[in-house]
């Protein structure tokens, strides 16, 4: 294994993929991303593959729309030669509560002043999006025809080959077992497999960020909770948007390759890294499929499996270049959202490495908020 | 190679599973992730251990791999059926 880099990028996830990509395109040479398992073998490669611009804050609002945009033409942009698999069929978010409804009225208020084309629609209009949709439970509902799902390790890979081809080294299975520091800056990582001399590292471990900024003795407000999903046999195409609701606990969309695929969070949810499966999940999500969308409960359950959230106390991402040890920098806690974040990382973070003028105001995410008190809270999370 | 289906559940071909391991997808779970191989309603059952015997032919035996993670269920159950069963059991509670 080489003893030297420029760069280290700690996490083959999208996150690390899409800050190498990034970085190379601006010219960077030497750059190394190490993983731990495999390219996309974390927490990108288990999650519910949706990205919504439905959001209750204005900076989550502005991120997806970004990513959105550049998930339009990311087969071309990153020269890929499979398919992403961008299927802009919208989210149908769905409420049982006159409360949500209000939160839904709000959260529309932020999206228009982004320029999200989202909107309430009334359940005759949510059935006729999505037929099978049991509006006897709901209240109401709202819908954004530009919001979509699209395939997380062909995502990955997209920015991974292209990063590969630009120069950039991808070491895996690596482990990170600690980080040196010299006079305040970053000297080194040290692996399973030896050591890389280095003056610049960057965090983007998902669910091991925090143990990561433990190495350097830096203290983070993250946890790493354990969220399931599950998917059916595939069936004809029967449903176009991704179904969501955060009073029901649920989110549901049908895959082009016809499985449906669903998700839904729990409180009681382990926090020590596991990411194994429990028969809690599997019950609790069949009843809640069943009584909302009854025909998907006619389908066979296939599998089951986790990923780590890596959750904030405001649900939102830590962006950082560290005051405390020079050349390190995080992009961590997505809190569930890092997928569809994966564009807007990779901008930010380059852009914060070299110093450039940021295409895109990310310094209301450093960690410094948490102490100031200053947090920009995200209601609308499953 | 081009006809024949390795992967019966997700349609894979014997070429793209050899093409995929020459451009450095060593592993079955790599392998996995871009062609939905083993993702199927066989779970990997039919085509792991072919999939295995090409990895170990191209210089990559099995005892250099980790196994993919056997996931529930074992089998396909509706998830209707899975919803009553739960219900019943908290009616018995």
């Amino acid at each position: 294994m080489r003893n030297s880099a420029d760069v280290v990028i700690i996490g083959g996830g999208i996150s690390g993929c899409s800050v190498a990509y990034n970085l190379a395109k601006k010219g960077v040479k030497n750059i190394v991303v190490l993983e731990k398992r495999f390219i996309c073998g974390g927490s990108t490669g288990a999650c519910g593959a949706g990205v919504r611009m439905q959001w209750g804050t204005e900076m989550n609002c502005l991120f997806s729309k970004y990513s959105i945009e550049f998930f339009e033409h990311a087969n071309e942009t990153l020269e890929y030669d499979g398919d992403i698999e961008f299927k802009q069929k919208g989210y149908l978010l769905i409420a049982d509560t006159d409360r949500e409804i209000e939160q839904f009225k709000k959260n529309i208020e932020v999206q228009h002043a982004c320029g999200i084309p989202s909107r309430m629609v009334s359940l005759d209009e949510a059935r006729s999006i999505v037929p099978h949709l049991n509006t006897s439970i709901l209240k109401g509902a709202a819908f954004c025809e530009k919001d979509g799902f699209l395939n997380p390790f062909h995502t990955t890979d997209a920015y991974y080959r292209a990063a590969r081809r630009l120069g950039v080294e991808f070491l895996h299975p690596v482990t990170v077992i600690g980080l040196t520091t010299s006079g305040g800056r970053i000297s080194g990582v040290v692996t399973d497999k030896g050591v890389i001399h280095t003056n610049c590292v960057i965090n983007a471990a998902g669910g091991a960020s925090k143990q990561i900024c433990d190495m350097v003795g830096i203290s983070v407000p993250v946890i790493s909770e354990r969220h399931q999903i599950l998917v059916t046999e595939p069936v004809e195409p029967m449903q176009e948007p991704m179904v969501m609701s955060f009073g029901l606990n649920l989110y549901v969309q049908q895959s082009p390759h016809g499985s449906f695929i669903m998700g839904r969070g729990c409180d009681a949810e382990p926090r020590d890294g596991r990411v194994t499966s429990s028969h809690e999940f599997l019950s609790e999500m069949a009843k809640t499929i069943t009584r909302t969308l009854p025909p998907i409960g006619k389908l066979r359950v296939v599998r089951q499996w986790a990923g780590l959230y890596n959750i904030t106390p405001d649900r939102q991402p830590i962006y950082e270049k560290s005051a405390d040890v020079n050349g390190f920098y995080m992009c961590i806690g997505f809190s569930g959202h890092g997928f569809m974040f994966g564009p807007v990382t990779g901008v930010v973070m380059s852009e914060m490495i070299l110093g450039e003028t940021p295409t895109i105001d990310a310094s209301k995410l450093s960690l410094g908020r948490f102490g100031r008190g200053e947090m920009v809270f995200e209601p609308s999370v499953v | 190679m081009e006809n024949t289906i390795i992967c019966r559940c997700s349609d894979v071909t014997l070429l793209r599973v050899r093409q995929l391991i020459a451009d450095g997808y060593t592993s079955m779970d790599e392998i996995k992730r871009i062609t939905r191989l083993g993702m199927g309603s066989c779970q990997g059952k039919t085509c792991s251990l072919l999939i295995m015997r090409e990895l170990a032919a191209a210089g990559f035996p099995p005892a250099t791999q980790t196994p993919q993670t056997t996931r529930p269920p074992a089998v396909g159950v509706k998830l209707e059926l899975i919803a009553k069963e739960a219900e019943n059991n908290e009616k018995q509670r």
